[in-house]
């Protein structure tokens, strides 16, 4: 057949992939390693997004994880490597013969190279009701959707299938509020891992979580008319359900190669260089068979990915030998590790080491001196160690008596773990995920200058897929640079802990913590209850997520905010009562004046912030002094507080002859919608009535600044030690925009800042875009967070002077114990 | 010292909050007691070495407070500031003895005995 393109040929190649998930991308990476101008390179994938980790589906489901983190390549890398992307947009045919492929929306792409990288599709077991509303498998974004939607919901779910899929996916909703029951046909869960103790072990531990295993479950059918409302047993069991995940294994798809004639079996019958029966089209990932095996892991993937990468470019290669593959259980606290064939029987022998008390089994089956297979519950150190003994058949006979105790016992390396992996060979493989070996992560890091986690991550792939490895590669780091290296990617909130801020907001969330042991407890603290870092981040961070559940910890908070005054250099405390937009009146002076004079309170002064303040009050006072300015009107001004500081303003259209906009009156407002809230740190507002901004609004955390038409409302201003003139967010028109857009900006920065962040740092760490995406551009958020705001607010707004003043609260805090009388 | 100390009943633990303290005015000084969360009473001289800082307004975390001033952290055991700073809180003797907290104190601060 004679075809000439329309357009005048290219130089380059033309490669199409078929396929943007793991395996695709890998293997466009290693060509672009190898030889980046060689191809132009199209890319088809059917899920309308980037190419992301599907491996951390199961941190995404549990929330520890969220979408950005788990992209691999963003747009950019697609723009940076001139690859053209179709996402959303299935290949529906190719044409052997023109060599072109069809795309659903119908465009027709010319190719010189083509790889398949079609993955697999999750199996449905076809019983009567798979097609319900809200029966879903656990494949991609889409289906984690699904699930979050649900579990939103609350209620009880099942999945079919105690897999490692199935497990993870209980584990998530488990975690996300539901009530799960786990259904697996065979005699334990996840078989193909673990032998049956490790099983036992497994079942108990998800029991321990309030998760419901049956073992040896058929299901006959699932229930419901339009939606699913449960699941039917062979046995006659009903099992309600509000949500139901087939979470029963993986079948290559091989449909697109078998439609167009290419050699089909399980999946895409490939050589060891990848290449399909067609000499032009090349197949890598799940969708192929490869020597008889398919494989539904991204070790192998990725060696694949090697091997077709080395071939397209033309590099000498042994081609692709098969993988011997280990496994992980991905949920965080149990630890699982298996690999090889454990089955034992035969010529084999086993070495078992069991520990009760610590929840420790492992067995390792050893044949002709050599580990065959192991299996580890509880403690995994060691499952590198004996996967790398196993794939290079080193002969164990003389390891054999303490082989059970791990490398550190064998090794003789003291439990170091930095002698460990000084001690290990430079093929020891480092990263399972990538096969990513020592010496490879060493050099890199000798002759690219690496110095971080993340920069390996970058140009070794070692720990950028699950990540269980990246306390190796941190180990390899200081291993290979001694001092230079300091490990601070992650920096933990104090030294009670190894988590940092974000990890733990998002954990409370994600886990449902609702009180400080309980985070103390899940989060694994290292101290008994904390310190004077750690307590008042996490009262901050539980009343952030739980408004109007959580019970605020006095003994957590800083002393100005457990007694609502600022302590002084000499013990007495200051006293600033709120007025509103920095007006006030005869009466209230009036007060404050004889509070001074009834207290004896020796200066009083006019603050920054337009109001007054007492100094130098007695703490046994402060009650009194409350009392009496409350029965004047005035409120605590939280002058003391992370929380909603002062509204400055100037006095705009009511008096000014400039003024365009009633300043004094939307600064009242602000106020009063925004006073008692709990922030990250303290905030202050301004709002000028025209663009000559006496009330410098443009050094404050929110300030609005009126036109001619309107308001312009700038953020993240601050006049502290490091001056930084606000940016403007938007402009609006009404004053009714103005509240809105005034309540969903503290509300972002409530959910998202760092405890101790002023509205300063956190808009240059996460940059004002960030910010505009969520408060600007998307309406229906911005009236989620003005929503969720003004929620929180409803049990906020108490005056803690008239708790105190008249209501008796913490009385404690304002009388000694006990006084020793004179003689 | 200790053999002279004069042993005074102020109250009982439990009118201390957990994590937190309460003060006894003696006539020369004032005393900080604690209440750890595992219930736990120690006692010092409300008084940081540093600048004076009220320490039993500080936060109270395992057996340490730290001064609500400058954050200098102190053991409540034996009144030694923790970490890279130097000085030491003055540590005072008590007990619990049926629920109630017993302080020894100084003739002075007993007001047995006048200054000068």
């Amino acid at each position: 057949m004679n075809h000439v393109p329309a357009n005048i040929k290219a130089a380059k190649s033309r490669l199409v992939v078929i396929g943007n998930g793991m395996a695709g991308m890998r293997t466009v990476e290693e060509i672009l390693n190898r030889a980046p101008d060689k191809y132009d390179i199209t890319v088809f994938g059917a899920e309308p997004r980037v190419n992301y980790n599907r491996i951390m589906l199961s941190p995404l489901l549990s929330g520890e994880k969220n979408f950005d983190e788990i992209v691999i390549n963003t747009p950019e890398w697609y723009r940076e490597n001139n690859i053209h992307l179709y996402s959303g947009d299935p290949v529906v045919e190719i044409d052997r013969i023109r060599k072109v492929v069809i795309s659903k929306s119908g465009t027709e792409t010319e190719y010189d190279r083509l790889l398949l990288a079609t993955g697999s599709d999750p199996i449905i077991i076809p019983v009567p009701g798979h097609k319900l509303s809200g029966v879903v498998t656990f494949r991609d974004v889409d289906d984690v959707d699904v699930m979050l939607g649900a579990a939103a919901k609350g209620g009880p779910a099942v999945v079919i299938g105690g897999g490692l899929l199935g497990l993870e996916a209980a584990v998530g909703l488990q975690a996300r509020g539901m009530d799960v029951t786990v259904l697996h046909l065979a005699g334990h869960v996840m078989e193909r891992q673990l032998d049956p103790s490790a099983g036992y072990l497994l079942a108990q531990e998800l029991e321990r979580r309030g998760i419901t295993v049956i073992t040896e479950a058929d299901t006959a059918e699932i229930v419901g008319t339009e939606t699913v409302t449960g699941v039917r047993l062979k046995d006659g069991r009903m099992i309600p359900a509000d949500l139901v995940v087939m979470a029963v294994g993986i079948r290559p798809n091989g449909r697109l190669a078998a439609d167009t004639g290419i050699a089909v079996e399980r999946g895409i019958v490939v050589d060891d260089v990848m290449t399909t029966s067609d000499p032009a089209i090349f197949a890598v990932g799940e969708c192929v068979q490869h020597r008889g095996q398919c494989y539904g892991l991204v070790a192998p993937l990725f060696e694949m990915a090697k091997s077709c990468a080395d071939h397209l470019t033309e590099i000498a290669t042994d081609g692709y030998a098969g993988s011997v593959t280990s496994t992980k259980l991905k949920v965080t606290g149990v630890d699982v590790f298996s690999a090889g064939d454990f089955s034992g029987g035969g010529n084999t022998e086993e070495i078992v080491f069991r520990d009760a008390g610590r929840g420790v089994y492992k067995r390792i089956v050893l044949e002709d001196g050599k580990i065959k297979g192991a299996v580890l519950y509880g403690d995994t150190t060691d499952g590198g160690w004996y996967f790398q003994l196993m794939k290079d058949g080193q002969d164990v006979s003389e390891l054999r008596d303490t082989l059970a105790f791990g490398q550190a016992f064998a090794g003789g390396s003291a439990g170091n773990p930095l002698d460990a992996v000084a001690a290990l060979p430079d093929d020891a493989e480092i990263c399972g995920c990538n096969g990513v070996c020592k010496g490879s992560i060493v050099s890199a890091i000798t002759e690219k200058g690496l110095t971080t986690l993340d920069e390996v991550k970058g140009h070794t792939k070692a720990s950028a897929s699950c990540g269980s490895c990246a306390g190796l590669v941190e180990n390899l780091l200081a291993a290979t640079l001694g001092g230079d290296y300091q490990a601070a990617t992650v920096k933990p909130i104090c030294t009670c802990t190894d988590h940092d801020h974000d990890s733990v907001r998002r954990l409370i969330i994600a886990k449902g913590l609702k009180s400080m042991p309980a985070i103390m407890q899940e989060l694994e603290w290292k101290s008994s209850d904390g310190c004077h870092v750690c307590r008042p981040a996490l009262n901050y961070y539980l009343l952030a997520a739980w408004p109007g559940e959580y019970v605020d910890h006095g003994a957590s908070r800083f002393i100005n905010e457990r007694v609502h005054a600022n302590i002084q250099k000499d013990g007495t405390y200051s006293v600033v009562p709120r007025m509103w937009g920095g007006l006030t009146n005869p009466r209230e002076l009036r007060a404050i004046a004889d509070v001074a004079d009834k207290f004896d309170i020796p200066t009083v002064k006019v603050t920054g912030g337009q109001r007054i303040d007492l100094l130098g009050v007695k703490k046994e006072d402060l009650p009194a002094v409350w009392a009496d300015l409350n029965a004047a009107g005035m409120v605590s001004g939280h002058a003391y507080g992370k929380s909603l500081r002062t509204v400055k303003t100037c006095v705009g259209q009511e008096w000014c002859r400039f003024g365009t906009q009633m300043s004094m009156s939307m600064g009242v407002e602000l106020e009063k919608m925004t006073w008692g809230s709990w922030m990250p740190h303290k905030f202050k507002m301004a709002v000028s009535g025209c663009p000559r901004n006496c009330a410098e609004a443009t050094i404050k955390d929110f300030g609005v600044v009126a036109t001619d038409g309107g308001w312009d409302l700038h953020v993240g201003g601050n006049g502290g030690i490091h001056v930084r003139a606000t940016e403007l967010l938007c402009k609006v028109t009404t004053d009714e925009e103005v509240k809105e857009y005034c309540g969903a900006f503290i509300q972002l920065y409530r959910e998202e800042a760092r405890y101790l962040e002023r509205t300063a740092p956190w808009i240059e760490r996460v940059g004002l875009k960030h910010v505009q995406e969520r408060v600007v551009d998307d309406a229906e958020n911005r009236k989620a967070l003005f929503d969720r705001f003004m929620i929180s607010q409803q049990t906020a707004q108490k005056d803690p002077w008239a708790e105190r003043a008249s209501e008796g609260v913490d009385a404690h805090e304002f009388k000694p114990l006990s006084m020793v009388a004179a003689e | 010292m200790t053999n002279n100390l004069t042993w005074v009943e102020v109250g009982p633990a439990a009118n201390i909050p957990q994590q937190g303290a309460r003060t006894l005015q003696t006539q020369t000084d004032r005393i900080a007691i604690f209440r750890t969360l595992d219930d736990q009473i120690f006692a010092l001289l409300d008084r940081c070495p540093h600048k004076q800082g009220p320490l039993a307004q500080g936060i109270v975390h395992g057996h340490f407070v730290t001064c609500p001033l400058h954050n200098m952290v102190f053991s409540l055991e034996t009144g030694e500031a923790q970490g890279p700073d130097d000085g030491c809180a003055a540590k005072v003797e008590c007990k619990v003895i049926d629920g109630m907290v017993r302080v020894g104190l100084t003739e002075l601060q007993a007001g047995l005995r006048h200054a000068g």
